[in-house]
């Protein structure tokens, strides 16, 4: 709809659409808005790669390739490659009974799924302590049997499984209820078993939701620290991952290698974002290829 | 067992949610239980004076008065950067949209480390406040920055999809009856979007009192003044006073669990409101 507006004073005409703001209102909104996101996301961002090369490329490197750093980057990894494909399972089961079928209390299973978003980092580590830890349920038997896992890399995996444990279930849920069931019934009544429904009709579907999910269940896995600082005992070299390696280095004052060592964090989270942005418009075209957009 | 599952030909029911309720248990809910039942070894006036000492008022003073701050700048700012990137072209703007998840994906102790670098005395930022006399690293306000800082994709991710699906007729219809824009966006805009701000209040608020990596590095941590209730728990659990830090924890999970429930009410008025 356009009107159009005449301004006594200058005598000016133009046209502007009357649901849309004056051209003033507009730059003045973008800007303040990227100002906003400017101060808060891009310098913060920015800094951390400033900080790691202040003193140089070979102090980078020096700080990423030291023992402690390497032996953090294998620990980080190897947690992500336990937490995540365990999430991932639970994921799809969890959506498969939530979407398939209908059955009641699926709402607070739903929400049970959910509540590890809404727990402290710090509370989620703590009550692994009070679990396995030596004053815990289980501590004196795990003693007994000569077995650690408060204070060893078995509780770090727990904790990051805590807390990612909403990230994939979360995104396959929504879209296999959009699905719904009747490609699946199709292929059961032409005789193909359970495990030949999932695999060729189910997964194929699912695929790019449970790609989206698991790269951003592995970005907190990666990245989680609160949860995992309570129940690691930061012993250099052994049970300390990346955050708390940065954490170990900043208390030491030791900014250079603190801050390279976290450029190596920023560097997945940026990827992981890059990932995210491509599978949600390879989602979009395809939704419009498909016209059901 | 007929009334709790409808009938249905496929298979793996038993067996998916089998193995879901006791991944469930295994993970999230037996442990959790803990923390209640190892309080509940505590008598009532035991866990009432751990909870309400001098120090741990001030550190729950702190972490809601900060957080509740930081949840409104970022409803304010939230709403404007979702109608910014869903309304106007501006260049760079998908890579804008991109890096608003930027907190999400980026692990706490970095933007912890960074912020810290940035509002210190000499940093980036701070050295032009330093001169106004504001300080930010090491004091309340950086516990602040933080939080704002870990909120900010809340609000404009939740405003976001509502405000692409309004209707142009809506606002096209309030033009022809003769609203100006301002009218238009505070008498028709804004109602739409309303409880899906609340919800991205909600959900960045919930995130910023349990938030614990970001904070500890700029907070400066002093007891009475700078110390937010996660931290306090960290220090207990440190000095091995398991019944205390088992104890607020047990009152940061119950305060959870109450936002939980009011952001699952949020969310069930925004589907309504935006379905009518």
């Amino acid at each position: 709809m356009t009107t159009t507006i005449t301004f006594p004073i200058s005598g000016k005409t133009f046209r502007q659409r009357a649901t849309e703001e004056p051209a003033w209102v507009r730059y003045s909104l973008v800007t303040v808005a990227l100002l906003f996101l400017t101060l808060f996301l891009f310098v913060p961002l920015i800094s951390v790669f400033y900080e790691a090369l202040k003193k140089g490329v070979d102090v980078y490197l020096a700080a990423i390739t030291a023992p402690d750093a390497v032996s953090a980057i294998k620990l980080t990894l190897t947690v992500a490659a336990i937490a995540v494909p365990l999430n991932l399972v639970f994921g799809v089961a969890a959506a498969w009974s939530i979407a398939k079928f209908e059955f009641r209390g699926k709402n607070l299973l739903i929400t049970l799924i959910d509540l590890p978003f809404s727990v402290s980092p710090v509370v989620s580590g703590l009550i692994y302590v009070l679990v396995f830890g030596l004053q815990g349920w289980l501590g004196p038997w795990l003693a007994e049997h000569d077995l650690k896992i408060i204070f060893a890399v078995p509780g770090i995996v727990l904790a990051t499984v805590f807390v990612t444990v909403p990230f994939i279930a979360r995104e396959l849920i929504p879209l296999m209820q959009a699905q719904g069931t009747e490609e699946e019934e199709a292929a059961v009544v032409l005789g193909a078993s359970g495990w030949q429904t999932f695999w060729q009709i189910t997964l194929p579907n699912i695929k790019w939701g449970l790609l989206y999910g698991a790269i951003l269940c592995n970005a907190r896995a990666m990245g989680e620290f609160g949860a995992v600082s309570v129940v690691s005992g930061h012993i250099r070299g052994s049970t300390n991952t990346l955050p708390l390696h940065v954490e170990i280095l900043y208390n030491e004052y030791n900014f250079a290698a603190a801050f390279a060592v976290a450029s190596l964090l920023a560097l997945l989270a940026l990827v992981t974002l890059a990932l995210k942005t491509l599978i949600e418009f390879r989602n979009k075209q395809h939704q419009t290829l498909r016209g059901d957009a | 067992m007929s009334t709790f599952k409808q009938h249905s030909i496929l298979p793996g029911f038993n067996l998916a949610l089998g193995f879901t309720l006791l991944y469930l248990s295994l993970i999230v809910l037996i442990p959790l239980s803990a923390a209640f039942i190892r309080t509940a070894e505590l008598t009532w006036s035991e866990f009432w004076s751990i909870v309400t000492t001098p120090r741990v008022l001030a550190s729950y003073r702190l972490t809601f008065g900060v957080s509740f701050a930081a949840a409104l700048v970022n409803a304010v700012f939230g709403l404007l950067v979702a109608w910014v990137l869903v309304r106007y072209h501006f260049p760079g703007k998908k890579i804008v949209d991109a890096l608003v998840d930027l907190p999400f994906a980026l692990p706490t102790a970095v933007a912890g480390i960074a912020l810290t670098a940035l509002y210190s005395g000499n940093g980036w930022i701070g050295q032009h406040l330093k001169p106004f006399g504001i300080k930010v690293a090491f004091t309340p306000l950086g516990i602040f920055v933080a939080l704002t800082f870990i909120g900010l994709p809340f609000v404009v991710r939740t405003v976001q999809p509502v405000l692409e699906d309004i209707e142009a007729e809506l606002e096209e219809a309030a033009a022809t009856l003769g609203a100006n824009r301002w009218q238009t966006f505070t008498h028709i805009i804004f109602p739409v979007l309303f409880p899906a701000l609340m919800t991205g209040f909600a959900l960045a608020f919930a995130r910023a009192i349990g938030e614990y990596g970001s904070v500890i590095f700029i907070a400066g941590n002093m007891p009475m003044i700078s110390e937010i209730t996660p931290l306090l728990i960290v220090t207990k659990l440190e000095q091995y006073d398991y019944a205390g830090a088992t104890a607020l924890s047990v009152v940061m999970l119950v305060i959870s669990f109450i936002l939980l429930l009011i952001i699952n009410l949020l969310q069930w008025w925004n589907r309504r409101s935006t379905q009518a």
